[in-house]
């Protein structure tokens, strides 16, 4: 690779040598060098180009390979693209990631990747930003004062030299889905037999391999194939949202749900949960219920498919019937249906769900097993616990993570901590268990660092950086392999070896090379493994009666924004909005509408919560839906040794979550505290007030008359009272998006905000309603709000052919382009608002403030360079990615050839794994789009205003089972 | 007071005074030396002029963020008071041109005074639009002259630009209109001027008049033309304000019946602002004789009567929302009524529909305290029907997901309160300074009742 | 022009007057004697002064018309060139230009235009603004912009003698006759 000559393009940089010698060291001391200023910043992308040669110097050069297409005749100015992975609780997700002039600035899924099949969750997209967080921690600290890796490095070999056998020695590491770590690991223990290693993740899913092994006796991953099952039925399992272990998941989902002619079939989902969930959002038959009753539910379930006749009647409340008929549907469906239950539920659930699958032979169709990619021990800080308790621990190495945070609360970890004589902390901000670390080291972030990483079939990829570590941080794997005294220390080493190591000598280095590129590593997927189930012992079992009334149950959810709380300080996720509440930059107990009534809460309403004898004090928010008699509590908030983000933003509900099989069951105090708690949501309106805006149907009505979505609408045909413009030269740029298929999740909000540089705002101006998202997901409840449905519309620009916007603004500032596109003219607006006011979809943004103001340099990195950063008083709004249209359209013409159909993909288009977004050429008639603007079920919104939007919708379909109608309606 | 004598002449000036009374009243209060109660009130509304510029300063150096709007109200406070100002400006031109042509010789008393009140309202109206944009030192844009990348021209589809065009040209029309009125009157100031800076100043503004028979003449035509120019001119300048509204597709906004309306509104807020300060400055500066009951319970009448066209248009509004049978309209006019801005709407028909009725009893019509009241009423009520137009239509539009609540900052208000206290501030240095009756007119009328 | 007593150019002769009657009675007088180039100069347009000295109607409505003409079909061509010509942008899918929507701009201009014609035209026909005109010199000027009513014959007309003159408006009632110089 011809990195060496993209060097020399900046050989005048080369010569200073205190810029040398500051890349010669092994990392800056950031928090003396980190002023900044612009100086830094063109350090710190020369340190990145370094990735595309400089650093040959110093490493072999052939280390990373974009994919797609070859560094040959680099242009500065085109952006490259890198294949990686990201890994959250241990399970990789492949991405490919965009890179301008060695510094990345978007992430998408990587298509070869089969867990992301070139989706990227919002989480994935976010990354970016975190990878420029200025709040990072910027070096080793021991005792608090800043120190050094070297210093950290004799220290260790010193300690571990007396620690001998590695006695009172305990390491709690993130899940482990790496294989070379997973190696470091055994040779760690192998050097220090006696030390003992925990892999804690709080969110884990100890529960479902333990189901496994009650089922099969042996601990498997249940893989599921959705594309091939008619009939779901999900036990609390959000697998569409967030307890989804692959986008792919969502995809094969989405791909059942896809009806272009009367014709076609669709599969039919059944949901029972407490809270409302993105799954119970596309259920076709959605059942609240509290956490104690979906245990309950199971059973009645499996004895209505003829299992454990045996199992002890327990129906608080579930209706025999409900079980009953989606019992007989599951069986109808006998090989084409799926049973899953969600890490929430008790391993006997979990036992009960393999069970049902294996009797209705879904086992080897749409689900098998494999080993499991990670296997998480939360109940062994018990021991961790005793062990310090009794004075044995000695040394605690926290390999990231955050435990001090989120371990169960009865382990009180802070007080363990304090036990150790010492305790290092890898991680990567200073946070809550930072503080109390005796050495804390900083953590690479996945872009900037060497590894690698096995998604949940089994499939391996190596983690590439595509930048050096901004703030000099290290990974596990650096860290594992310092304690463990190996003699390679460096991560990519300890990953090359790793992976070389199990290819055949000659051929190691084009594999390694072959699958950077590709960003998987061939035949690495787990074998199938065909488990029999160990009847006798799942007759016996019994799914754990609810404890006697427990007047309140409480439940505990993943938060959207922060996951487990680690992306607190990520700013894009904390204003994305909660996908069903709308809530921003805050969490809250979830109640029913009733419950509410019978406990006197209005909506913000703060409240204490009580639970074994620990309280928190947190806001309350009614959620249509949710199962009466129950409290959810999003996990994630509160932090409060954080970034300048995330510090103190929302209420820690860990303090009220206790480990142990159920623990959701256990009974909660809640009472009002007399004082609001100001709240800030995107959306205060929820019932389309009878409007024909998200046009829904079920599949009957749908076949019986196929054009019943324009039936829905108003039945006058506008006209115009002047000739019109005609769009009919070149390229007509058209959007659809497929109701049908949206779950509602925000992967195409983030993906946008990445890749249009759209600002963040902060509570108190979503507050003021003032967001800046270019694109909106509306939510609407429909029915009663103790059981409503929820239906979903992505809402951006319409790109109105004849656009209200554009007549109105009085300096011409918004017009069309030639190819139909609503064009906004940045450096020409005054900003009037006028366009905004007279948009019937309110899709404008305008920048009251200046939103970009006090940004560090390393923010700005995360800018896209094709896209302009608004000034403040200027309006804004969706372009349908015109940059990235540009871009394409050069190409084709560089190329001499014609634009194919979907080359072009909007950001939001890219990401979506529901594939519910389509984008195109209207003046090819063949093209995706044009196919399905021919749709039936394709609608314009508000299409009677004449606006003739150019992105249109298809009518959202409902499958459900006839049998229930009755049971729905009583 | 002298007794109401009969004939409407009479009436319209008190106790026949000779034509030297008229000029030394008039002249009088110019001449005098300044009263201590003036400095307090110049003081007093100086202040919150004062206020006004420290809003629009933070405002620039801020941004827009500092008053409330929001997405989906982009416009508040900002339009409303831009429309209130341009309404109240109506008084004034309509008096002199349109009564001038039905020769309506009431009006001379009050003329002058209306059309200086119309030049400063305007003047506060001017504010809003400039500043109410995001980029106030880009707001030149909006004037038809090529600019920025040199051929580019504004967009003349928008009722912005309209509004551009036609409160330009009404600020302008109605200053020469104001101006020329006041020739011979700064004629007679010269003239009468004692000190040699007064000699020079009014000797300069009077542009050298004389009262020769040949100036009378062209003059008389001039002053048709501009009175017949006005006519349509003011009848013009609220309907286009008017289509920034009706022009657009927001339901509540959209609707045909607005440029009468509006025109109407105009002028019934316009007079109860002349009735307003009239009353408080024929007090203050001995004018009974000349503004007599007779001006004054005309203005309330005239009130009256387009109080009755305001309610009519409510009225209409929500029989044509209901009579579309369009969705949109109909929840906008049901939202008006009973919406979270309702509060507001009721004020407006009780403060423009209700107040106004009193007028229909002679003893309310002719009493001071009663008309003062009515008319601050008015006032009010007419800032509403603009504030409940704009806001109440965009909070919730079409998506009932982009529905929002739109609440004032301290800034809105302040600023509001400022554009106040710049227009009394113009008020006070305007009866300071020029004499607030056309004397030549009254003299006119006096004479020409003489010779009937 | 003539001398006067004093030597100097006169600009003719001025007598105050009570009231407006008794100056039109005066001017047809004078108008009958045969003096044709009176002037008067009053505090408020007298009424029938125009036919008792003969004068034109004004022809600012001619001027007035022109220019608001001019403003309306300026402003079109404005509009059309603009939107059509000079830079045409497609907005809202609309024409690059209607009639319709380029009256309002059109009205405003044509007000706007014949304004200025009017009150420039009213200066312009009046010759001012000017800052000395011999009548000025006439000791009671000041109070025809008040309550008296000044009549003036002016030198240039055939047969003017100061003398007689003066004379003439004593006889008619004028008080304070007086010769006023240029």
């Amino acid at each position: 690779m011809n990195g060496k000559q993209y060097w020399r393009s900046l050989g005048q940089r080369r010569e200073s040598a205190e810029f040398r010698q500051w890349l010669e060291r092994e990392f800056p001391e950031q928090a003396s060098e980190w002023t900044g200023s612009r100086r830094t910043l063109l350090r710190l992308m020369a340190a990145s180009f370094g990735l595309a040669g400089l650093t040959a110097c110093r490493r072999p050069a052939e280390r990373i390979l974009p994919a797609g297409r070859g560094v040959e005749g680099y242009v500065p100015g085109r952006p490259l693209y890198y294949a990686t992975i990201m890994t959250l609780s241990g399970l990789a997700t492949g991405l490919l990631v965009e890179t301008h002039e060695g510094r990345p600035t978007k992430i998408e899924g990587n298509p070869e990747h089969p867990s992301s099949r070139g989706a990227a969750t919002a989480f994935a997209q976010a990354a970016i930003l975190s990878l420029y967080d200025p709040d990072r921690s910027r070096s080793v600290l021991r005792q608090g004062r800043r120190s050094s890796w070297e210093e950290l490095a004799g220290f260790l070999r010193s300690h571990f030299e007396a620690a001998g056998r590695g006695e009172g020695l305990w390491l709690v590491s993130s899940a482990i889905g790496s294989p070379s770590l997973a190696r470091l690991k055994a040779l760690l223990l192998e050097k220090h037999p006696r030390a003992h290693w925990i892999e804690y993740e709080p969110l884990g899913r100890e529960q479902e391999l333990e189901g496994s092994r009650l089922a099969f006796g042996r601990a498997l991953q249940p893989q599921f194939r959705f594309d091939q099952a008619e009939v779901i039925l999900s036990l609390d399992a959000d697998f569409l949202g967030l307890d989804c272990l692959a986008p792919a998941w969502i995809t094969a989902f989405a791909r059942r749900r896809r009806v272009s002619s009367p014709s076609d079939g669709m599969n039919r989902l059944y949901v029972v949960e407490t809270a409302y969930s993105l799954t119970g959002a596309m259920a076709d038959h959605r059942r609240r219920a509290r956490p104690s009753e979906i245990p309950a539910l199971a059973q009645e379930l499996a004895r209505e498919l003829g299992l454990a006749a045996s199992l002890p009647v327990v129906q608080p409340g579930a209706p025999r019937s409900w079980a009953e008929a989606v019992a007989r549907d599951l069986k109808r469906h006998r090989g084409r249906c799926l049973v899953l239950a969600g890490p929430r539920q008790p391993a006997a659930v979990h036992a009960l769900a393999h069970w049902i699958n294996h009797a209705l032979g879904n086992v080897g169709r749409t689900v098998y097993y494999t080993e499991p990619a990670v296997r998480t021990q939360a109940e062994r800080l018990h021991d961790l616990a005793a062990e310090a308790a009794s004075g044995g621990l000695r040394t605690l190495v926290i390999l990231g993570g955050n435990p001090a945070y989120n371990a169960p609360a009865e382990l009180d970890f802070a007080a363990l901590m304090r036990k150790a004589s010492v305790s290092i902390h890898l991680g990567p901000e200073a946070d809550e268990t930072a503080a109390l670390a005796s050495w804390h080291v900083p953590e690479a972030h996945f872009l900037e660092s060497w590894g690698d990483g096995r998604a949940l079939d089994g499939t391996a990829s190596i983690q590439q950086p595509l930048i050096e570590p901004l703030f000099g941080g290290k990974t596990a794997a650096e860290l594992v392999a310092l304690i463990a005294g190996y003699p390679r220390q460096r991560a990519y080493e300890l990953a090359h070896e790793y992976w070389t190591a199990q290819w055949p000598k000659g051929d190691a280095e084009r594999i390694w090379r072959r699958s950077l590129h590709d960003g998987v590593i061939p035949e690495t997927a787990f074998p199938e493994i065909r488990p029999a189930p160990d009847v006798p012992r799942l007759r016996s079992l019994s799914a754990a009666p609810p404890p006697a009334g427990a007047e309140l149950e409480v439940t505990f959810l993943p938060s959207a924004s922060t996951y487990d709380g680690r992306f607190a300080n990520n700013g894009w996720l904390q204003e994305a909005p909660e996908p069903v509440t709308k809530l921003t930059w805050d969490n809250a107990a979830l109640i029913s509408p009733a419950t509410a009534r019978r406990l006197g809460l209005q909506a913000g309403d703060l409240a204490t919560l009580e639970r074994a004898g620990r309280r928190i004090v947190m806001p309350v928010w009614i959620q249509p839906g949710h199962a009466d008699g129950a409290v959810s509590l999003t996990l994630g908030y509160g932090r409060l040794r954080c970034g300048r983000v995330g510090r103190g933003v929302g209420h820690n509900a860990y303090p009220l979550r206790l480990s142990g099989a159920a623990p959701e069951a256990a009974a909660l105090r809640l009472s009002k505290l007399g004082r609001k708690y100001p709240l800030a949501v995107t959306q205060e309106h929820h019932s389309m007030e009878g409007r024909p805006l998200v046009r829904e149907a079920t599949l009957e009505q749908f076949r019986r008359q196929p054009d019943v979505a324009a039936r829905q609408g108003p039945k006058t045909e506008p006209f115009s009272l002047f000739r019109e413009h005609a769009y009919t030269q070149g390229h007509q740029w058209g959007m659809a998006v497929d109701l049908n298929a949206c779950i509602g999740c925000n992967a195409c909000l983030l993906a946008c905000q990445a890749e249009n540089n759209i600002p963040i705002v902060g509570k108190q101006q979503v507050r003021r309603g003032r967001e800046m998202h270019w694109i909106r997901l509306d939510r609407y409840y429909a029915g009663g709000e103790d059981d409503p449905q929820v239906v979903w519309q992505p809402v951006a620009c319409q790109q109105c052919e004849m656009a209200p916007c554009e007549t109105v603004c009085p300096v011409a500032a918004t017009n069309h382009s030639p190819e139909g596109l609503n064009d906004m003219t940045y450096n020409r607006c005054i900003g009037t608002r006028y366009c905004a006011n007279n948009c019937p979809y309110k899709v404008r943004r305008f920048n009251f403030l200046d939103y970009h103001k006090g940004l560090e340099e390393v923010q700005k990195m995360a800018y896209n360079p094709d896209v302009t950063v608004r000034m403040r008083g200027v309006m804004e709004k969706c372009t349908y990615c015109v940059q990235r249209i540009e871009e394409k359209k050069i190409q084709a013409k560089a190329e001499g050839r014609p634009l194919r159909d979907g080359e072009i993909l909007t950001a939001c288009q890219q990401t979506c794994p529901a594939e519910a977004i389509v984008f195109g050429d209207l003046n090819d008639p063949e093209s995706r789009v044009s196919r399905l603007k021919r749709d039936p079920r394709n609608y314009s919104l508000l299409g009677e205003l004449n606006t003739r939007p150019r992105t249109s919708y298809l009518l959202k379909l409902r499958n459900p089972n006839p049998e229930m109608e009755s049971l729905e309606s009583s | 007071m002298a007794t109401v004598s009969s004939s409407t002449e009479s009436a319209l000036v008190l106790g026949r005074p000779s034509l030297a009374e008229v000029t030394r009243t008039v002249a009088g209060i110019v001449e005098r030396r300044t009263p201590r109660a003036w400095w307090a009130a110049f003081a007093l509304t100086g202040s919150l002029t004062l206020v006004l510029l420290a809003m629009l300063g933070y405002l620039v150096t801020t941004g827009i963020g500092v008053w409330g709007n929001n997405s989906p109200v982009g416009w508040a406070f900002d339009i409303t008071n831009f429309v209130f100002w341009i309404g109240i400006g109506h008084a004034g031109t309509l008096i002199s041109a349109i009564l001038y042509l039905f020769r309506q010789r009431w009006r001379t008393s009050i003329n002058r005074f209306a059309e200086a009140m119309t030049l400063f309202a305007v003047a506060c109206a001017a504010i809003f639009p400039m500043f109410h944009v995001g980029r106030p030192w880009r707001a030149y844009w909006l004037f038809p002259a090529p600019n920025a990348w040199l051929d580019l021209w504004p967009n003349f589809r928008s009722p912005l630009i309209w509004d551009v065009f036609a409160v330009s040209t009404y600020g302008t029309v109605s200053l020469l209109f104001w101006y020329v009125g006041l020739i011979p009157d700064l004629a007679t100031l010269r003239d009468r001027a004692q000190s040699r800076a007064r000699q020079v100043i009014y000797g300069v503004l009077s542009l050298g008049w004389r009262g020769s028979a040949r100036h009378w003449n062209h003059y008389e035509m001039a002053y048709l033309l501009l009175a017949g120019l006005s006519t349509p001119l003011v009848l013009s300048v609220h309907s286009i304000v008017s289509f920034d509204f009706a022009v657009s597709l927001l339901p509540g906004w959209h609707t045909t019946i607005f440029p009468p309306y509006f025109v109407a509104g105009a002028i019934f807020s316009g007079f109860a602002m002349v009735v307003t300060l009239m009353v408080v400055a024929r007090q203050a500066f001995g004018l009974q004789h000349l503004v007599t009951m007779k001006h004054l319970e005309n203005m309330n009448k005239v009130m009256l009567a387009t109080g009755l066209i305001v309610g009519y248009a409510y009225g209409v509004e929500f029989f044509i929302a209901w009579y579309s049978g369009n969705p949109y309209e109909r929840f906008a006019f049901v939202n008006r009524a009973l919406g979270p801005y309702s509060w507001a709407y009721w004020i407006m028909v009780g403060a423009n529909v209700l107040a106004p009725q009193c007028f229909w009893f002679r003893r309310l019509r002719t009493s001071v305290p009663a008309m003062f009241a009515i008319s601050i009423l008015v006032n009010i009520g007419m800032w509403f029907e603009r504030f409940v137009i704009i806001v109440s239509s965009l909070h919730r539009d079409f998506l009932p997901s982009a529905w929002g609540m739109f609440r004032p900052t301290w800034v809105d208000l302040l600023t509001l309160a400022g554009s106040f206290g710049l227009f009394l501030t113009l008020f006070l240095l305007f009866v300071r300074f020029l004499p607030l009756i056309s004397m030549s007119e009254v003299k006119g009328m006096m004479a020409a009742r003489e010779g009937a | 022009m003539r001398g006067g007593p004093a030597g100097s150019p006169i600009y003719g002769v001025a007598a105050e007057f009570e009231d407006a009657a008794r100056l039109l009675d005066a001017l047809h007088e004078l108008r009958r004697r045969g003096y044709q180039r009176l002037d008067a100069c009053t505090p408020f347009p007298v009424h029938g002064l125009q036919e008792a000295l003969g004068l034109r109607r004004s022809p600012l409505g001619w001027a007035a018309l022109a220019a608001g003409l001019a403003g309306a079909s300026g402003a079109l061509l404005l509009q059309w060139w603009t939107g059509s010509v000079a830079y045409p942008l497609v907005i809202g899918g609309k024409p690059f230009f209607a009639l319709e929507v380029s009256v309002p701009v059109a009205f405003e201009l044509a007000v706007l235009l014949a304004s200025f014609a009017a009150v420039g035209g009213m200066l312009a026909l009046n010759g001012l603004p000017r800052l000395y005109h011999p009548s000025l010199r006439h000791s009671r000027f000041g109070r025809a912009s008040d309550d008296r009513f000044l009549l003036i014959i002016e030198s240039d007309g055939p047969q003017f003698q100061p003398e007689r003159a003066l004379e003439a408006l004593r006889s008619l009632g004028g008080r304070q006759a007086e010769v006023l110089e240029e």
